[in-house]
């Protein structure tokens, strides 16, 4: 009796030997696809790139140093001095960070520590759901639901508890520097929280649990062990954020008010490099597009080094 | 703080522990009040948090739902006029210009984001160090950005807004996500699967396509459905390419002016009329409801994927 073969009896060697043969030649299809579309997307990049500075070259020489100096922004004759917008930019991310910061840190700590188990996938998910909602919703809910809280209750209440002394002076028809700072921070809030949470599930439980057999209470725990564990990924979620806040247009474009002038308090409406780019591009004429341009090379440096900053320190903790 | 037994030498190992257990029991009233502080603190923020992320979700569900239904997502929109001022019509043609310009802009970014995550994957060479570098500061480029160069490129050089510069901005924001994810799932798969078949004799291409890729597509799948979810609600490049009036007529044209739904809310939350107004979180609750659709399926495969991983 014979044992039949679980291989078939098909003349394997010669098969073999031509596949060899073959592979060491007839691979380079496959690597001449994955190098050029590799090659034709970073084309494309430098393409992207030079075409922002190629459009902003005519605002950049005839402004100069004025461009990031100058206070003045006149539509379509010039002079473009994109100082306002850069404050504004600097002053709503500013407002952003200090609202979301602590409380996103918090909310990570609170959800990863405290929140008991049931509850803990539910809100996460809602969280990380928040973080998927488009822009222009927030910017939606900017309009109806946060400019009438304004008018009625915030601005009166600053005013009226710091004798409308700066920087709670000003008109108080909501569309503000402040409304626009406080919309980027309830943005930036699910980003920081998903973000943090992550991190902090990294720390070693031994290490909490050795504090913890010290004698160490539960906010030592948390003030001790885990954010001094967690301290370079927490602040590389922390800017992360305050990229998204920098580079945030649509949202913004809906609720500051449209106005390039140095702002004078913080309900002063206002303007930032990217928003002004959404709602005056459109209708832009003469030199304007041109320094538009300018003002989006000056943004895409500012978010580009943030970027590279919050990877160089993801990556850092992810090493660790 | 010395021993007071005399006569003894002193033990440098009870005395430490006595001192701290003596620290100990003199701060531990301080340190549980503390404690009790820092968790209070902690609640607190969360509550914080979750007060402004529930008002959009409580607003977009009472302002948004008695809008949704089969006629409000596929009739045309009206302009309100005397006679019914109430009566804004549908959005029909906005989901049409919505649907049209992503699925371009995902059939253009789908095979260049995983053919680059599989660049990314092979090696580290340094065009692949450099390049990924790129994916990344790419991921968080400002949209508006994108859009700059769509104008520049194709409505300028078209003389014409149109859908196609939207796809092109949409896909080139879409890319980086793709990539990052494909390049993340790419390089978990087993070193040993690949080398087996190779040693095989396979060839790298067979290998990239009959073990790499299967063992890897819902790692791919989860990116796509993620830069498909950006991309449905990015409103910034599209602003600038697609037209600055609102479109009331369908067009299944991408070379053509058109209206997504991201830009029809922007649209109608600055109208002028108070059923347009009121309408724009009827758009929004149905462009939501999307995003959400597109990011529970990419969580639903990822979790799949973990738990197959594991068990």
């Amino acid at each position: 009796m014979t044992i039949p073969s679980p291989v078939s009896d098909r003349p394997l060697k010669s098969d073999v030997a031509e596949r060899i043969r073959r592979s060491a030649t007839s691979d380079r299809p496959f690597r001449y696809v994955l190098r050029t579309t590799a090659a034709l997307f970073g084309a494309v990049i430098v393409l992207f790139v030079w075409s922002i500075v190629k459009t902003a070259w005519p605002a950049i020489t005839s402004n100069g140093i004025h461009l990031i100096t100058g206070r003045t922004w006149i539509a379509g004759s010039g002079p473009y001095g994109a100082l306002p917008l850069i404050l504004d930019t600097l002053s709503t991310t500013a407002i952003a960070l200090i609202f979301a910061v602590p409380v996103g840190l918090a909310s990570a700590m609170a959800l990863q520590f405290q929140v008991p188990q049931r509850l803990r996938g539910p809100l996460a998910s809602l969280i990380e759901l928040l973080a998927a909602v488009p822009s222009v919703v927030y910017g939606l809910w900017g309009i109806a639901v946060m400019v009438p809280f304004f008018i009625n209750t915030l601005e009166p209440f600053l005013s009226h508890l710091t004798g409308s002394s700066w920087p709670f002076n000003g008109p108080q028809d909501g569309f503000s520097i402040l409304l626009a700072g406080m919309v980027l921070s309830i943005m930036i809030l699910p980003t920081i929280v998903a973000v943090s949470r992550d991190v902090i599930a990294t720390v070693p439980i031994e290490v909490v649990e050795g504090a913890l057999s010290l004698g160490a209470t539960r906010g030592q725990v948390f003030s001790k062990v885990i954010i001094p564990t967690a301290r370079t990924g927490l602040l590389g979620a922390i800017v992360l954020g305050t990229g998204r806040a920098l580079g945030e247009t649509i949202a913004v474009a809906m609720v500051i008010g449209s106005n390039a002038q140095l702002p004078h308090s913080l309900f002063s409406s206002g303007a930032t490099l990217a928003s002004i780019i959404a709602v005056e591009f459109g209708n832009s004429v003469g030199s304007e597009g041109s320094a538009l341009a300018a003002l989006a090379l000056i943004l895409m440096v500012i978010t580009g080094l943030v970027n590279w900053g919050a990877r160089a320190l993801t990556r850092r903790a992810a090493i660790r | 703080m010395s021993s007071t037994i005399t006569g003894l030498p002193p033990d440098p190992i009870l005395e430490r522990r006595e001192l701290i257990q003596l620290r100990a029991s003199q701060t531990i009233a301080r340190r549980t009040m503390v404690s009790r502080v820092i968790t209070a603190l902690l609640w607190v923020g969360l509550v914080i948090a979750l007060i402004p992320l529930g008002s959009v979700v409580l607003a977009l569900l009472d302002k948004g739902v008695r809008f949704l239904g089969w006629s409000f997502l596929t009739a045309l929109p009206q302009l309100p006029n005397l006679a019914s001022l109430n009566d804004i019509g549908g959005i029909g043609n906005a989901v049409v210009a919505t649907l049209v310009i992503d699925a371009l802009a995902g059939l253009v970014a789908v095979p260049i984001g995983v053919v680059v995550g599989l660049y990314l994957a092979e090696g580290s060479s340094r065009p692949a160090n450099f390049l990924r570098t790129v994916v990344e500061i790419m991921t968080g480029m400002p949209s508006i950005l994108l859009g700059v160069f769509a104008y520049e490129y194709f409505v300028v050089t078209m003389k014409s807004y149109s859908g196609i510069a939207a796809v092109i901005a949409l896909s080139m924001l879409m890319v980086p996500v793709i990539a990052k994810a494909a390049e993340l799932a790419f390089t978990a798969v087993p070193r040993s699967l690949r080398e087996a078949a190779l040693a095989l004799g396979a060839r790298e291409s067979r290998v990239a396509r009959q073990v790499v890729f299967p063992s890897a597509l819902p790692g791919v799948l989860t990116g796509v459905l993620l830069a498909l979810a950006r991309a449905v609600g990015e409103t910034a490049p599209v602003l600038l390419v697609v037209g600055p009036t609102i479109s009331n007529l369908w067009n299944w044209n991408p070379l053509k002016p058109m209206t997504p739904m991201p830009m029809l809310i922007f649209g109608y939350a600055n109208s002028q009329y108070p059923s347009q107004r009121a309408a724009a979180w009827g758009v929004a609750l149905t462009l939501v409801a999307l995003v959400v659709i597109l990011t529970t399926s990419s969580r639903l495969i990822s979790a799949r994927m973990r738990r197959e991983r594991h068990s």
